[in-house]
């Protein structure tokens, strides 16, 4: 398996990256970690007639905690998140995504913007994302952008992203006293794309009542998903067994998961109730901690 | 036990030597088909059609050969010129080579682009522009002999439906008979789904033509060199490539496991291509072309076990339906089109049994290989041994005590089976007792009952099987007439080291290190003073080569008996030396001595340096041996598999805790490499039994055509196997050897199968088909709790 | 169809080269320098039989473009250890019986010393799912769990004996 032909164009800053990809137009593709895209192009199923390499691009590849906000740059490899002191200890549910996502080869070259630039519901970081409330920044013709997850993914692989759009940062609310998340996935074997996922991110307060909930759907669906009816079953409540499994039960309804090889429909909304509830619980346990 | 009759540093049987073969993988030089360059080199790519069932209208190569790079674009039209679109199959089938009007499956070739390298090849195939007229394909086999079903083999004389062959064994009526009156009848439809061997290595070859010596070399991953020089030459004598013209090198090959013994279309168009262009011609299968083109299994049985309410086995009755895809191209012996099936016996002591089956056509990729399992033992094994477990489970036995009631004693071997196999020997009480001792039966069960009681799903599952291996006594089996026998030949040099060499072809079994063995075995030189060869036809004895663990069992032997005619001729020249008469030598590990002075002798580097320097007068010089080894029977390796697993009846996800493995492959050549062996086997047998399948749609569509769905496992689905075993030596083979690689692989499955349905049994779940994936039992759960 | 010049180091030696936008560096590795032992299992990134180390991480060189490597320091299985010699990890495969017909084994072990480097002392848990992107489909993976965790033990005697 071989890709077509293409050109390939190396950049090393935001700016040149969308100069060129301006003048290139719809043809040209960014590749970041080239993991999801390199793979497409090879069974022709993607056929850029340009390719533009942005890994090159210096200062795209950090994480810190900036004011209330965790900063992680788009070309952060999931490898560079997995091993780093801060999400380990703040932010858990990162560990939990990427332990289960492809493989650490795999990891050591697919980056977090490329994960989440690629709109695709079987991608894992995209639940995160929704559940954590994360803002993508990204640079382009028209200066710099914060979108809220909530209007990032549009449709099967698209975003609001313009073509020459950078996604250069991915902001998210700083971990606090009395918040926890968590994440798993059903799948087939290991490295397998989700049969379904589940991020749940849970702030309580003082009194554990819930100020803040976000839980989002891994490839249930034809766009990545977040579970809002869910979401306000819980917010403002002391959260009960009732509960979760009311909302276990929301999101076996809302989920939009297909029958195909990896399950029946009912099988993967059965699924989808049962690791909700299993990670509302384990959000809530680490929060509790 | 087994004692070893050799020091390590001879490293005879019984000894784990380190391998021989490792350092060039070790160190990235190994030589595998991929790798061999050769001047001029060019690459070819096949273009396959993306329906499974359509008329060709029209193949455009104009675009193609537009590329610059691209030398040429050989259709069906191309080789009907020189009469080469069909070839027979091993099985007197016919198969295309390239189409000329319709095309049978989906991925079949179309025609193939040469090219001046590999990038160019591809483009050039994506340019060919061919126009198809789909029809509607006929997936399913149940359907195929329906009156409507279209005809799918017009092209084949006197051939009116679907219907390939029909084969029976046994005595129907008697049988009948036995199960109507029978206290205890349980019966089941059982599937074996297509599954693939997917070797690492997908399959490939360079083949080189020169047009002035008319030589023919082709490197080829085959596991079976000489017989596909023979082929070539019978299929392709007609343009004038003749059988000593034809050179056939399997050099290293990452895998086979079955897979590489056909003959794949491409393989005869890259012949012809290098024929005409007259430069060699490389082509490697890309890993969807590989998975979606053969297959192993895809028999539908419908069984019925009959027995008498105390749990003794009385009656086994197994019909079945095959699925063969467009052709029949099971690589079986010529005699035993539906191999060696009739095993599906068992283990166990009954009178009455009666097997048949209908191989039909569909419009699916032929194959029919014999995946890692003598032709067809798998899916008799799995018959049987769910059908125990289901009788077990119908009159509340335990399956231990209900194997322990129908086992054939140690004393009633040879055992004549009721389908007319003659079983070598087996202990297999003892087999079973070690495997329950091992993985601590009992507490399993006290454990299970426990958990019962909480409503979790734990289950226990047995597999005790008989393989049937080593093909094979010529008077029954050939391949295409070829007499399945093996030889070894061996030649041992003036300072006493050896070179010997195979009609065998290692494909990671490690033959470099247990052949070395055997003959240190035999000869007493070191095993690191014996170079193995085999592979290139112009250099190796002929032999019908490595698949259903036949490479012990027969060029093991044949390399015994070669080294015996070495020390019969060596005993003669000892004599000579020793100025005794012949029948006052002695022979022990690696030397010969005057009977009763033992400070008297001659080791076997002197007599081999005699051979070439001190000839005995009349005696023809040199140190040399050859046997063509015919195996008197089979051999019947066998074990006893305990699989315990936990199923989570809310996701279905299925948690296997522990695996043991208890295998009889009676004398041991080398425990590491068989242990290791049997560690690869398990994998390759919870690989089907729980993850792969090949999944067609109703178009005939494969829908998991790349390893990101074709599920291989992974270290982390694959358990830590826990191995043991028996030794009941072969009383017919010259070594003892039985023959080990495929048994895990055979029972592997039903162990982990009968696990999991036994945690399901409290459930009401009596069968559930492999894969056993924790969707289906999810669906099973559900359709349970909706019928209680 | 762009052509592009790449410099890059590889097993310690510089090599230059023009090479199409496209070319995969696994093409690149085993047809322009003709080191074959890096290998080709899948063409879908999923079996691991084309891992080399570049800039020292493994990763799987046929999802991977030659452009892109310029500049680059990479190891393949014919770089692991000076002729002749053998690493920790190569030996231990060979004690342990960790290879059957050798096609997985450099991406095993290419793959395998990135794990031992950020985990040196890793579980049986851990080295499984250390090499899940790495598919063998002859030995079961007993003796490759057990030959990583014997180059493991090996490498760090030989760490302690050097402080
Ligand atoms: C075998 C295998 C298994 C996998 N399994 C999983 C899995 O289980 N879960 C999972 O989540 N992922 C999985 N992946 C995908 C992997 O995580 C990818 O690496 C990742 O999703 C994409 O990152 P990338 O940097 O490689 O993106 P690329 O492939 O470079 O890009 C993907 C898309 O995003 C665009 N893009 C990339 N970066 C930017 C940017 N900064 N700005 C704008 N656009 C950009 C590209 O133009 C392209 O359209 C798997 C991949 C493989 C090969
Ligand atoms: S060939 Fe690269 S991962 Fe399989
Ligand atoms: S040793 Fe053959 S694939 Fe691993």
């Amino acid at each position: 398996m071989i890709p077509a032909n293409f050109n390939y164009h190396k950049v090393t800053s935001v700016k040149e990256a969308i100069a060129l990809s301006t003048e290139l137009g719809e043809e040209a593709k960014y590749m970041s970690g080239g993991h999801s895209l390199l793979p497409m192009m090879k069974l022709r199923f993607a056929t850029p007639e340009h390719i533009i390499d942005i890994s090159k691009i210096e200062g795209l590849s950090y994480i810190k905690e900036d004011g209330d906000m965790l900063k992680i740059g788009a070309m952060t490899t999931q490898t560079e998140m997995e091993h780093n002191d801060l999400l380990k200890e703040n932010y858990p549910i990162m560990g939990d995504a990427i332990w289960l996502t492809a493989d650490p080869s795999v990891r050591n070259v697919g980056t977090l913007g490329g994960n989440i630039a690629h709109g695709d519901a079987a991608n894992d970081q995209p639940a995160l994302m929704l559940a954590m409330r994360a803002t993508v920044v990204a640079e382009g013709a028209d200066g710099t952008k914060s979108i809220p997850i909530d209007e990032f993914f549009h449709g099967f692989y698209m975003t609001a992203l313009e073509p020459s759009d950078v996604l250069t940062e991915i902001q998210i609310p700083k971990a606090k006293k009395g918040s926890g998340g968590a994440y798993v996935k059903i799948e087939r074997k290991v490295g397998d794309y989700a049969t379904a996922g589940v991020a749940v991110h849970v702030e309580l307060d003082d009194n554990g009542v819930c100020q803040q909930i976000g839980i989002g759907l891994t490839n249930v669906s034809a766009v990545p998903m977040r579970l809002e009816r869910g979401e306000e079953v819980l917010r403002g409540q002391t959260i009960t067994d009732e509960l979760i499994a009311q909302v276990g039960k929301i999101a076996s309804e809302d989920c939009e998961p297909e029958s195909d090889l990896r399950g029946s429909e009912a099988y993967k909304r059965s699924v989808v109730d049962t690791i909700t509830k299993r990670m509302l619980n384990k959000a809530l346990e680490r929060a509790r901690q | 036990m087994f004692k070893c009759k050799t020091s390590p540093e001879v490293g005879g049987m019984g000894h784990s030597v380190k391998r021989k073969e490792d350092a060039r993988f070790l160190h990235g030089k190994g030589n595998y088909v991929d790798d061999v360059k050769l001047p001029g080199q060019l690459m070819m790519v096949m273009v396959r059609s993306p329906y499974a069932y359509a008329k060709i209208k029209s193949i455009n190569k104009e675009k193609a050969l537009a590329i610059p790079g691209v030398l040429a674009v050989i259709t069906g039209y191309d080789l009907k010129e020189f009469n080469l679109h069909w070839m027979p199959t091993l099985l007197s089938d016919t198969q295309m080579v390239l189409p000329t009007d319709t095309v049978m499956h989906q991925s079949q070739e179309v025609c193939a682009v040469i090219a001046t390298d590999r990038y160019i090849a591809v483009d050039g195939a994506e340019a060919v522009e061919v126009d198809y007229e789909p029809m509607k394909a006929l997936v399913d086999p149940y359907k195929a002999l329906d009156d409507d079903a279209p005809l799918l083999r017009p092209d084949k004389e006197g051939q009116e439906d679907n219907q390939i062959y029909h084969w029976e064994k046994g005595d129907r009526a008697k049988t009948d008979d036995v199960i109507a009156k029978a206290d205890v009848v349980v019966k089941e439809r059982v599937y074996l789904p297509r599954i693939h061997v997917a070797s690492i290595e997908t399959c490939g070859c360079n083949a080189s033509y020169d047009k002035d010596t008319k030589k023919l070399t082709v490197y080829l991953t085959t596991q079976a060199p000489h017989a596909i020089r023979t082929i070539v030459a019978l299929v392709a004598g007609h343009v004038g490539l003749s059988e000593e013209k034809i050179r056939v090198i399997a050099p290293d090959i990452g895998g086979g496991f079955g897979g590489k013994v056909p003959v794949y279309p491409a393989y005869v168009v890259a012949i012809a291509a290098t024929f005409l262009i007259g430069k060699p011609v490389k082509w490697i299968e890309d890993r969807s072309e590989n998975l979606v083109n053969g297959f192993a299994r895809d028999y539908h049985m419908d069984c019925e076990l009959a027995a008498t309410k105390d749990g003794k086995i009385q009656a086994f009755k197994v019909s079945t339906l095959a699925d063969h895809g467009y052709t029949d191209s099971s690589a079986n012996p010529s005699k035993f089109p539906t191999g060696m099936f009739s095993i599906c016996t068992g283990s166990y002591d009954y009178e009455h049994a009666f097997a048949e089956l209908d191989a039909v056509y569909t419009n699916k990729a032929p194959g029919g290989v014999a995946y890692r399992c003598s032709f067809r033992v798998t899916e008799a094994v799995h018959a049987i041994e769910r059908m125990v477990d289901k009788l077990a489970a119908e009159i509340k036995m335990d399956p231990a005590e209900i194997r322990f009631k129908n086992f054939i004693k140690k004393e009633q071997f040879p055992y004549a089976s009721p389908l007319g196999w003659n079983y070598d020997s087996g202990d297999y009480k003892q087999t079973l007792e070690k495997a329950m001792e091992m993985i601590g039966y009992d507490d399993y069960k006290k454990e299970q009952a426990e958990k019962r009681a909480q409503g979790k799903l734990m289950g226990i599952g047995i597999c005790t099987f008989t393989e049937v291996v080593g093909a094979g006594p010529s008077k029954d089996f050939d391949i295409l007439g070829i007499a399945m026998f093996d030889s070894a030949e061996i030649r041992v040099h003036p300072t006493g080291k050896a070179l010997a060499r195979f009609g065998t072809k290692s494909q990671g079994q490690g033959h470099e290190t247990t052949y070395a063995q055997i003959l240190a075995e035999e000869l007493g030189i070191p095993y690191t003073d014996i170079e193995i060869d085999e592979g290139d036809t112009d250099t190796a004895p002929y032999g019908l080569g490595t698949y259903a663990s036949r490479s012990t069992p027969t060029a093991g032997a044949a390399a015994a008996m070669a080294a015996r005619k070495l020390k019969d001729k060596g005993r003669k020249i000892a004599a000579h030396l020793l100025e005794v008469s012949e029948e006052d030598i002695e022979w022990e590990v690696g030397k010969y001595f005057v009977k009763g002075a033992p400070e008297k002798s001659k080791t076997i580097q002197d007599v081999a340096f005699a051979a070439y320097t001190n000839i005995p007068p009349g005696m023809e010089p040199g140190f040399e041996a050859t046997h063509y080894y015919d195996p008197p029977n089979l051999t019947f390796p066998n074990g006893a598999y305990i699989c315990v697993v936990e199923v989570e009846e809310e996701t279905g996800a299925i948690d296997v805790k522990r695996f043991v493995a208890i295998d009889d492959c009676g004398n041991v050549i080398n425990p590491m490499i068989v242990e290791g062996q049997v560690h690869g086997g398990l994998t390759q047998g919870i690989a089907p039994a729980m993850y792969e399948g090949i999944v067609y749609d109703d178009e005939g569509n494969v829908l998991n055509g790349t390893l990101m769905d074709y599920l291989v496992p992974t270290a982390v689905e694959s358990p830590h196997w826990e191995t043991g075993h028996t030794i009941t030596p072969s009383p017919h083979h010259p070594l003892g050897a039985k023959g080990v690689a495929e048994s895990p692989t055979v029972g592997a499955p039903p162990a982990i199968a009968n696990a999991i349905i036994d945690a399901l049994y409290p459930l009401g779940i009596k069968h559930l088909d492999i894969p056993i994936t924790p969707d289906k039992v999810w669906d099973a759960i559900q359709v349970a709790k909706a019928k209680a | 169809m762009g052509k592009h010049n790449v410099t890059m180091t590889i097993n310690g030696e510089s090599v230059t080269a023009e090479v199409d936008s496209r070319l995969l560096l696994v093409h690149f590795i085993r047809e322009n320098l003709d080191l074959t032992g890096t290998h080709i299992g899948c063409d879908t990134s999923n079996c691991g039989a084309c891992t080399i180390m570049l800039d020292g991480k493994s990763i799987k060189s046929c999802t991977y473009l030659t452009v892109r490597a310029d500049g680059a320091n990479i190891t393949t299985i014919e770089g692991v250890a000076a002729e002749g010699t053998n690493s920790h990890l190569q030996q231990a495969f060979h004690d342990q019986h960790g290879l059957h017909c050798g096609f997985c084994t450099p991406g095993m072990i290419i793959r395998s010393m990135d794990l031992l480097k950020t985990n040196p002392n890793p579980t049986e848990e851990e080295i499984r799912w250390g090499i899940s992107g790495n598919l063998c489909r002859c030995t079961g993976y007993n003796n490759i769990v057990k030959s990583v965790q014997q180059a493991a033990t090996e490498m760090a005697k030989e760490k302690e004996a050097s402080v």
